[in-house]
């Protein structure tokens, strides 16, 4: 090989691997080493999965070989969250209590992936149980920002992010219940997407809050990431949310002309961001209507209740989701006199602060008596965002918000003030709760030379007007010319 | 087994009345377990029929079996129910029989609501708040302690072949008012479960299992006093010695001055007691909340009408079937019969016999006197040969006591009446045998024989009993009395 193949995109490296130029094997194994070289600095992987990679690298090659497809993904070296159950490898949340512990199946995600012909390189960290914006909430390591190794890569997908920033993977699989890929992915310069809700397979994705967990790319740019969803998404058996529509080709948007679509600017989410992250989201719109997009202001005014309908919606789900979590069939168990004490015993030492937070919560709102109060009522205002969302979709094809109201910031920052944490998520949080597509794409670096993210969203199976949208602001946008910190 | 309802109504303690509501648990006769394919069988190896989705290991999750929804249907149009558009709830609780230390079943908005029942004896019609679908837990077998129970106990083996399995929870309104009532509703109810298809309503492997709520009131008053949950009684007798128990407590419990604390309490079938397992203080608060794992289940009327077409006979068609044979008006052991045949399933049995030409009498008797008492080996009597033995009896081929013994062979060893009536020495003697008998008795007791033939008609037992006697009881009587009176005529 007289190339590396570190660095390139996708679809790219698919190619070689495909017409032979190189070896799956000696992608992986550029990759591995890069990892093992670096990581000890940025703490994206919890756990390398060389054995695994090398044995799909190989078998891609001996397709190839055969003259078989070898797919779409064709030696792409990925990155896995670690909430996502693979076969025989630890699969721990980031969490003390999964510590060990080896699910017997694949996530339905991951079964799609092989088939395709990508290489899953190992285990990405995250906040436990993707419970934070930061990834300082991992019981492990705390990741850091490739571009900056005092900031955050975000949360809680942050290992993800890191990985594809530090071009340690050109792809990398995350989860989204709050932001949790498109945060981390504005906050690391690159590409991330949460689906459509139903779009692509939880089975298999260690839940947080069923109702708004979704599985979605990262990539470096817009194609990767479309080619990516495309390949994971699709309706799933052993998934009752999971949709049986028809999907439409998300690569074939990118570079598709947007003349004539129509773009909101939501007023509500543009306020409360930082000054430079104001002024690349309105550099973004500027672009668009540039290239023929129809630009406008539009207030959703329901979405500034969103943060507060989340924060009791996703602990009451989680309170329940990680009640399996007792110490009585796998994971950390600490003996006690009796049953109740081994439960008590096992779940302290197993779990987090920020978990027990959520837990703590969650169960209180769901509390007889407190129910209609906090739950109901938090289900009432999911209601009206929705709704509020469908006012403004009558006259928008896509909305255009920052990602996160600021750049990445340092570690420990905001790691004592649990409230300061959840605005990280602010304007994220909406698209969750009404189940709609909305992505991030890297517009350029802020003052302190860190990535700032534009999120595109657009209304449930909008993906292939937000890809278009996605797609034009990329092909305008500022490079980011700084180089990662192993560069 | 499932014992009959033959106790007349027990004498409760004068001026008191119960109150009793009861939440009936149907494992649903499925293939497969309600949220993944696992085999819904009895009786395996523990922990050998689960997988991730049962047992609820991180990442799994839940996808509804069809059919078990279609039984739930079942059973809701077989007890009169609104069928409406249903979601799941999640029940959370901690225990270890629980995988994933919740239960997916329904809250609000249950598949079926408002039905009821009619009681086929006493006529009383009891409303069925709710049928909902949820699924079982594990089984957990306490070790080390008093009486397998968790207090005391030094560790604990769960199975959860059992998690998953597909139940529906049949909810009564508090419209029973004794143990022998409840009894009747559980009885009746099992017998709908059986007929609809939805369940092989064995109790003794707890496909149908029991919770009753009793309270006891003065005679007379409209308001309802303190309830007490008796949980998991597997048996008939169970329930209604529980239920009498219980009353019979919280009366003497009122009428020594104290009150009725309402709790869960467990029944000890060895002694016949209940005793308290956790008080409302204690009570879980179960958290429900949507299942956001699962979508609703609405249904077309179309569909529930697809469904209605695959519900056999219910009981109470059943019932009026069997009576049919029978006068306009029959007698009230007539009716019990007729009740006691459907309730245990014996009804085909009786209708085939019947319809080959038996007795409908005599079939209905020898299905519920001589069948009923020894049920469990009913599969070894066909319908072919049940009739057979009917008719063979109705025809005075066997007498009484001769049809008795051949059916009790039957059940044994699943034989043909005739081969069993053969092997016992049973089988009745053609005409010309008999006739030679009589023709000896004839010439042994010539001044009987001119008596009968002047006109002294009781002299005829005489000469069948003598035939008989030389026969050794293998002439048919009625053949006997037939030739005599040919032979008179001579």
């Amino acid at each position: 090989m007289s190339f590396s193949t570190v660095g390139m995109s996708a679809s790219e490296i698919a190619s070689k691997v495909r017409t032979g130029e190189v070896s799956a094997l000696e992608v992986a194994q550029e990759h591995i080493d890069l990892i093992k070289q670096h990581d000890s600095l940025l703490n994206a992987y919890l756990h390398i999965t060389e054995d695994l990679a090398l044995r799909q690298a190989k078998r891609v090659d001996e397709k190839i070989k055969n003259g078989e497809d070898p797919g779409l993904l064709a030696g792409v070296p990925i990155g896995l969250k670690d909430n996502l159950a693979t076969r025989g490898i630890a699969t721990t949340c980031a969490s003390q209590i999964l510590k060990d512990w080896k699910p017997p199946y694949d996530a339905t995600v991951l079964e799609k992936i092989y088939k395709s012909g990508a290489v899953a390189i190992g285990k990405t960290n995250l906040d436990e149980f993707a419970m934070g914006s930061s990834t300082e909430n991992s019981s492990y390591v705390t990741t850091k920002n490739p571009y900056d190794l005092s900031r955050v890569p975000g949360g809680s997908s942050g290992g993800s992010a890191a990985s594809v920033a530090a071009r340690f993977t050109p792809l990398a699989l995350g989860s989204d219940t709050g932001g949790s890929i498109r945060q981390p992915a504005a906050l690391c310069g690159i590409v991330g997407v949460k689906p459509t809700y139903g779009m692509v397979s939880r089975y298999g994705l260690l839940a947080f809050a069923s109702s708004l967990d979704q599985i979605g790319p990262f990539a470096h740019n817009v194609a990767d990431a479309a080619l990516l969803l495309k390949v994971i998404s699709g309706h799933d058996d052993k998934d009752s949310t999971s949709l049986s529509v028809d999907l439409p080709d998300f690569t074939s948007q990118v570079g598709a002309p947007i003349d004539g679509l129509r773009v909101g600017i939501v007023t509500e989410l543009i306020e409360g961001a930082a000054p430079e992250v104001r002024k690349a989201v309105l550099a973004a719109a500027g672009v668009l209507a540039a290239s023929g997009a129809k630009v406008d202001h539009v207030s959703v005014p329901a979405v500034t209740y969103g943060l507060s309908a989340y924060y009791l919606i996703a602990p009451a789900e989680a309170s329940s989701n990680l009640a399996r979590y007792d110490g009585v069939r796998y994971g950390l168990r600490i003996e006690g006199q009796d049953m109740n004490e081994t439960y008590v015993l096992s779940r302290t030492k197993g779990f987090g602060p920020e978990v027990k937070r959520r837990i703590m919560l969650g169960t209180f709102a769901l509390s007889s008596g407190y129910y209609d109060a906090y739950y109901g009522r938090a289900q009432k205002v999911r209601t009206m965002i929705i709704n509020s969302f469908a006012q403004a979709y009558e006259n928008f094809d896509v909305l255009l918000s920052p990602t996160a109201p600021t750049t990445a910031f340092e570690i420990g920052a905001k790691a004592q003030d649990p409230l300061s944490m959840y605005l990280s998520d602010v304007c994220t949080i909406p698209t969750n709760l009404a189940g709609h597509p909305a992505m991030s794409v890297p517009y350029g670096l802020g003052e302190n030379e860190m990535p700032i993210g534009v999120q595109v969203m657009a209304p449930a199976l909008g993906e292939a007007n937000m890809f278009r949208i996605a797609a034009a602001i990329e092909s305008k946008a500022p490079a980011i010319t700084r180089k990662v910190f192993w560069q | 087994m499932v014992e009959l309802s033959t106790v007349k109504p027990e004498e409760f303690i004068p001026g008191w009345e119960m109150v009793i509501g009861l939440e009936v648990h149907c494992e649903l006769k499925t293939q497969t377990k309600l949220f993944c394919g696992c085999r819904n069988t009895f009786g395996a190896e523990p922990n050998t029929n689960v997988c991730p989705v049962c047992l609820g290991l991180p990442g799994s999750l839940p996808v509804i079996n069809e059919k078990a929804v279609e039984l739930a249907i079942r059973i809701g149009l077989s007890l009169n129910c609104e069928i409406i558009e249903s979601i799941f709830h999640r029940k959370n609780y901690f225990y270890p029989d629980m995988p994933k230390d919740y239960q997916i079943s329904q809250y609000e908005r249950a598949i079926n609501e408002n039905g009821f029942l009619d009681l086929p004896i006493t006529g009383k019609q009891v409303r069925i708040e709710r049928a909902h679908i949820e699924e079982d837990t594990g089984k957990s077998t306490h070790l080390g302690g008093e009486g397998g129970r968790i207090h005391g106990a030094t560790h604990s083996l769960v199975d959860y072949n059992r998690a998953g399995i597909p139940l529906v929870e049949i909810v009564s309104a508090p419209d029973l008012r004794s143990s022998d009532e409840a009894r009747e509703y559980v009885a009746e109810l099992r017998s709908i479960l059986l007929s609809c298809g939805a369940s092989d309503g064995k109790m003794e492997e707890g496909s149908l299992r029991v919770d009753a709520n009793v309270s006891v009131r003065r005679s007379g008053s409209d308001q309802f006093g303190t309830r007490c949950e008796i949980k998991n009684l597997n048996s008939l007798r169970s329930l209604t010695r529980a239920i009498a128990y219980e009353a019979r407590r919280q009366v003497e419990l009122i009428e020594s001055g104290g009150a009725v604390i309402q709790q869960t309490r467990h029944f000890n079938e060895d002694q016949g007691i209940t005793s308290a397992m956790r008080s409302k203080e204690e009570a879980y608060d179960y958290r429900y909340f949507p299942e956001p794992d699962l979508v609703p289940l609405g249904f077309t009327s179309e569909q529930i009408e697809e469904i209605r077409s695959h519900i056999g006979m219910l009981p109470a068609q059943r019932r009026q079937r069997l009576l049919g044979f029978f006068e306009a008006s029959p007698t009230e052991s007539t009716y019990d019969q007729v009740v006691t045949a459907v309730s245990l399933s014996l009804d085909d049995l009786v209708v085939a016999a019947i319809e080959s030409g038996a007795d409908p009498r005599l079939a209905l008797a020898r299905a519920t006197n001589e069948i009923a008492g020894e049920i469990e080996r009913i599969d070894s009597v066909s319908s072919t040969n049940f009739a057979a033995l009917v008719k063979l009896e109705s025809e005075g081929k066997l007498s009484a006591t001769q049809a008795k013994k051949v059916l009790s062979q039957m059940l044994e060893t699943g034989s043909s009446p005739l081969e069993i009536a053969k092997s016992l020495g049973f089988e009745a003697l053609d005409e010309s045998a008999t006739e030679e008998f009589l023709d000896q008795v004839i010439s042994n007791s010539p001044s009987e024989w001119e008596r009968f033939k002047l006109g002294e008609d009781q002299l005829s037992g005489f000469f069948v009993g003598q035939v008989m006697k030389l026969s050794r009881g293998k002439a048919d009587g009625k053949v006997v009395t037939g030739l005599l009176q040919a032979k008179r005529a001579i």
